[in-house]
């Protein structure tokens, strides 16, 4: 807003969530029209209006009830821990009931309201009243004959009202067709407020809208309203934008592994994650290793459990070795823990933010977010959750969700259709085969960051949630004992192929062996041959040179001529 | 605020059955207040000589007495006595409506 531009001047109410969906509170010095059907909260509203004034911004008040006594007013109240009786004695608020009986009063002529106009007047300064509410004027018409002269009255009372420079609140009855039984919208119409008590699907609830403010934007949605030991709470939402502060730290889920499937570090601070799966998948296990490990770093966690008891869920936590109890001890852990069908939905998210508001946790646990079905439709049940995960990232705080996917839907449907509103999804499903049902989880999406995009078979130990690989190979995606028998399978397929390769190596050095044998025994054979052969040709020689000196001994024995004997014998 | 008994010194005997006491409250001297005034003086003298006295209240003058009373409607004439308090609204100028409403006259 540009602080420059000329605001039309606003009286905070001081009611919770009201102010901001008036931006300011109601126009100051002008009439403001609640109006309702019966038991919607309009008298308690307009009470609160007064009470907070004077207890917090300092404008003293005057309350003009035409229904119920002083004395009921304050009973009535009492319950909200507004103390009318003192704030009477302190002077901050001046209380006047009018009392009509019809029965008592004989109209004789043209009269005016002027006595109402004196005790109104009188009562603004006795106190110094800022502050008025006419609760519920209406009746008039019911206690004083001549509508007419009543009509004219009025305005001139709003008129009166203006003047005075007060601001006021108007309540009237809802009339069928308009605003209010007389029309009153015509004459107060510089705020009108709508209140509305409907029961859907047996679980009632309140809702509030501004149905005009001159001269102010407002919120023009039905926003639900939550009366309470606090009085009233509007839910001051969807006027959130998409504007939050957004934080680059990292929080661990708990779970070495998941952390680095998630590109190492774990999912942003202040964002939403959501764990889906179907039932027995180990989505609460995963939220209790996240509030843990969250513990065990000095954060505060708020855990929502809508389906278990606190005790229930910390024996649970503590039998998978998750020491909440611990926790909780420390006031680091705070449980909240209530039937959804137990109030509507948006009594569920005002409860759930004021709890926040008082506990102001680094993260929300909500286990299961679904469970809320049961409460609303799904169009209410996703509103819903938008203004909680809004609500949650304006505060920074990590929003950590379970969903339980019901058999027969898509394993990426939420009930709530709320994936959109998700930044880390976590998505964990059962595989069955061989006679046994695994867990295997896998990231479906995780924004802002290279998350890993491997399934990881999931394990409940008694040391906690452990995430492991999966076999992945020829025979598909195996896990549990599929896999350890995959695995064993293959460990003796690996010896088998060992020993094929030792047995092989050792055929081959046999072979060697027998090859160099018979190089060794071809080697002696033919060692054996040369060494005959070499004999056979020592002998010849032996022989030769013999014969050759046989014949020259013959030779020289015959004396023979050398020269004839070398020309032959004659 | 001025106390007006009708015929001073001519006070009834504390033992009669019907004194009459009315409360007239205005705010201000506005035609419809002296009207109504005229008007009240006139049936009492009619009907009630002697054993009635009126009061008038100007809640301009002491706005805190029209609480007690539970005063809305301008001009508006309280009988206070006798028992049980009446409240007749408007300038008094239909005098049947006024007979009726003091129980003056029965009721239709």
């Amino acid at each position: 807003m540009d602080p420059l531009r000329q605001q039309l001047p606003k009286t905070p109410t001081g009611i919770d969530g009201l102010d901001e969906i008036t931006s300011g509170g109601l126009p100051t010095g002008r009439p403001t029209l609640i109006c309702g059907d019966a038991g919607c909260g309009k008298t308690l509203m307009a009470m609160e209006f007064l009470v907070r004034g004077a207890t917090r911004f300092n404008e003293p008040g005057v309350f003009m009830a035409f229904e119920e006594t002083s004395e009921e007013l304050t009973q009535n109240v009492a319950s909200l821990g507004f103390d009318l009786k003192a704030l009477s004695a302190q002077g901050q608020l001046a209380l006047d009931f009018v009392y009509l009986e019809p029965s008592e009063i004989e109209e004789t002529g043209e009269f005016d309201l002027g006595g109402l106009f004196v005790r109104l007047g009188y009562a603004i300064d006795s106190i110094g009243a800022k502050r008025v509410v006419l609760d519920t004027i209406e009746t008039l018409f019911a206690g004083l004959p001549n509508p007419m002269i009543l009509r004219a009255e009025l305005r001139r009372l709003f008129r009166w009202l203006k003047d005075k420079g007060v601001t006021a609140i108007i309540t009237g009855e809802r009339g069928e067709g308009q605003l209010t039984r007389q029309g009153l919208e015509e004459y107060v119409s510089d705020c009108v407020i709508v209140l509305d008590h409907r029961p859907v699907n047996l679980i009632s609830t309140r809702r509030l809208r501004v149905v005009k403010y001159r001269g102010s934007t407002h919120g023009t949605n039905e926003y639900p309203f939550l009366i309470d030991e606090d009085g009233i709470s509007v839910l001051p939402i969807t006027s959130l934008g998409l504007d939050h502060h957004v934080s680059t730290e990292r929080v661990s889920s708990g779970i070495p592994r998941l952390d680095a499937m998630l590109a190492g570090a774990g999912f942003y601070r202040g964002t939403s994650v959501l764990v889906s799966g179907t039932a027995g998948t180990g989505k609460s296990s995963l939220a209790g290793h996240f509030a843990a490990a969250a513990c065990a770093r000095g954060e505060r966690v708020l855990y929502f459990a809508f389906e278990e008891s606190p005790n229930q869920v910390v024996r649970n936590m503590g039998s998978i070795g998750i020491d909440l109890g611990r926790w909780v001890a420390q006031c680091l852990l705070q449980f909240q823990a209530v039937r959804p069908t137990f109030a509507g939905l948006e009594l569920h998210l005002t409860t759930m933010h004021k709890a926040i508001d008082r506990f102001k946790p680094h993260i929300v646990v909500v286990d299961p977010l679904n469970s809320f079905i049961s409460a609303g439709n799904e169009t209410e049940v996703k509103a819903m959750l938008i203004r909680l995960v809004d609500y949650l990232k304006m505060n920074e705080i990590t929003g950590f969700f379970t969903s339980l996917t019901t058999g027969g839907s898509a394993l990426d449907h939420t009930d709530a259709a709320i994936s959109s509103l998700i930044d880390t999804w976590l998505l964990l499903i059962a595989v069955e085969g061989g006679g046994e049902r695994n867990r295997a989880l896998s990231i479906l999406k995780s924004r802002g960051m290279a998350h890993s995009n491997q399934t990881r078979e999931f394990l409940i130990t008694d040391q906690g949630v452990e995430v492991c690989d999966v076999y992945a190979g020829p025979g598909g995606v195996l896990t549990g004992s599929a896999r350890l028998a995959q695995e064993a399978r293959e460990r003796a397929d690996d010896v088998v192929r060992r020993q094929d390769i030792e047995r092989q190596q050792r055929e081959l050095e046999r072979k060697r062996a027998t090859l160099e044998a018979q190089i060794a025994a071809l080697r002696l054979d033919f060692a054996a041959q040369e060494a005959d052969a070499l004999a056979l040709i020592e002998r010849e020689q032996a022989r030769e040179s013999q014969l050759a000196q046989e014949r020259m001994d013959m030779a020289w024995s015959r004396k023979a001529d050398v020269a004839s004997d070398t020309e032959g014998p004659q | 605020m001025t106390l007006l008994p009708a015929e001073p010194g001519a006070a009834p005997p504390p033992d009669a059955p019907e004194f009459w006491t009315l409360r007239l409250y205005v705010a201000g001297q506005t035609p419809k207040s002296i009207t109504a005034f005229a008007n009240l003086q006139r049936i009492c003298e009619e009907h009630l000589a002697g054993r009635y006295q009126i009061e008038v209240i100007d809640l301009l003058v002491q706005p805190q007495l029209a609480q007690g009373d539970q005063i809305l409607a301008i001009p508006t004439l309280v009988r206070k006595l006798p028992e049980p308090m009446r409240k007749i609204i408007g300038d008094l100028s239909n005098t049947d409506k006024v007979l009726i409403g003091l129980d003056l006259l029965p009721r239709v």
